[in-house]
């Protein structure tokens, strides 16, 4: 049991530099990302089940076999608004290569603020509304956005948190695909 | 001295990090407010004093765009002394990489003032006013979701 305790302290002392390292860059301000370098190595999507604006059910492990680029965003976030005419940009070249972004919005007012912003922008992939569970299964999105790439076994292959470049969302994505 | 088993070493170490994993930064603080004399009769001003954190911003209380969010700050009526203006600090039009034109924001130190005038029932004696002041920050990259300080500020009503 000793031992056993003993053998799990790196992997504890691991994550707790870890997250430390999360929360310090999240509280500088700055964008930070994160690439799983060895794909054994990357951690599950948690999964969820969350109904689009046609209320019909959109579950990640439906879409395993596929890229999937998962973005929580709002209305009222400027970067994240940047974002969006790329990520349909992406849905356009890539969707036919196995490739879907979808959309989580935080908005407080649900569909009301988002359904006209989505009829406004031409959003071509599936948005739904988030939860604070599905919130917590991602760590908290403490700030927007925040981008999960996710590999076709499902997989966080890179996570990105602030605006980040267009090119460098490209290359993972076009990386994942080949 | 006794020597500490694994389980405390690794005990220690998870309440280490969960802690600085939960911590959200601060990005606007409030200095505590002064006790505030309530005279018999005229209005009295409860300032509020903020300072925002470098690089960051708070969208002003009457933005330049329809999606967001305002300062706004907002009084309790149960307390013996009714607000009769809100004074917002003068905002700063100002341009950022994800915006197209200048949005009014709220940067650095800056002041909130409420004027406020006696209630008829108000009772002499100490008192608090509540408040909530509400404000959604972003800096050039990335914004944090809408959040609220409560507002507690104590009176001594003469």
């Amino acid at each position: 049991m000793h031992r056993l305790l003993m053998s799990l302290a790196p992997l504890v002392l691991a994550s707790s530099l870890w997250l430390a390292g999360c929360a310090s860059q999240l509280s500088k301000g700055e964008p930070s990302s994160r690439r799983g370098a060895d794909a054994s190595a990357r951690k599950a999507a948690p999964d969820f089940e969350l109904k689009d604006m046609n209320g019909k059910t959109i579950r990640l492990s439906d879409y395993r076999g596929q890229v999937v680029l998962l973005n929580f965003w709002a209305t009222w976030c400027g970067p994240c608004k940047i974002e969006i005419p790329w990520f349909v940009e992406f849905q356009r070249t890539y969707k036919d290569r196995g490739f879907t972004v979808i959309g989580v919005s935080v908005d407080e007012d649900g569909w009301e603020a988002v359904r006209p912003f989505l009829a406004s922008r031409q959003v071509n992939y599936p948005v739904v509304i988030s939860t604070m569970e599905v919130e917590q299964k991602y760590g908290g999105v403490e700030a927007l956005p925040v981008s999960f790439l996710i590999d076709r076994e499902g997989r966080i292959a890179s996570t990105h948190v602030g605006l980040v470049t267009k090119k460098t969302y490209e290359e993972e994505i076009r990386q994942l695909l080949d | 001295m006794k020597k500490k088993s694994a389980s405390f070493w690794i005990s220690a170490l998870a309440a280490l990090a969960l802690p600085l994993s939960a911590q959200a930064p601060q990005i606007l603080s409030l200095q505590e407010p002064q006790k505030v004399a309530v005279p018999r009769q005229g209005e009295v001003q409860v300032p509020l004093k903020l300072s925002m954190r470098p690089g960051y911003h708070a969208n002003s209380d009457k933005p330049s765009e329809d999606y967001l969010i305002p300062l706004r700050l907002t009084w309790d009526p149960k307390a013996p002394l009714e607000p009769v203006e809100i004074v917002y600090p003068k905002a700063k039009l100002e341009k950022f990489e994800f915006a197209e034109k200048p949005i009014s924001v709220v940067d650095g130190d800056f002041e909130i003032i409420t004027r406020f005038r006696r209630t008829p029932n108000a009772m002499p004696g100490p008192a608090f006013l509540s408040g909530k002041l509400r404000y959604q920050a972003c800096n050039d990259k990335m914004c944090y979701p809408p959040r609220t300080i409560d507002i507690k500020v104590p009176l001594l009503v003469q």
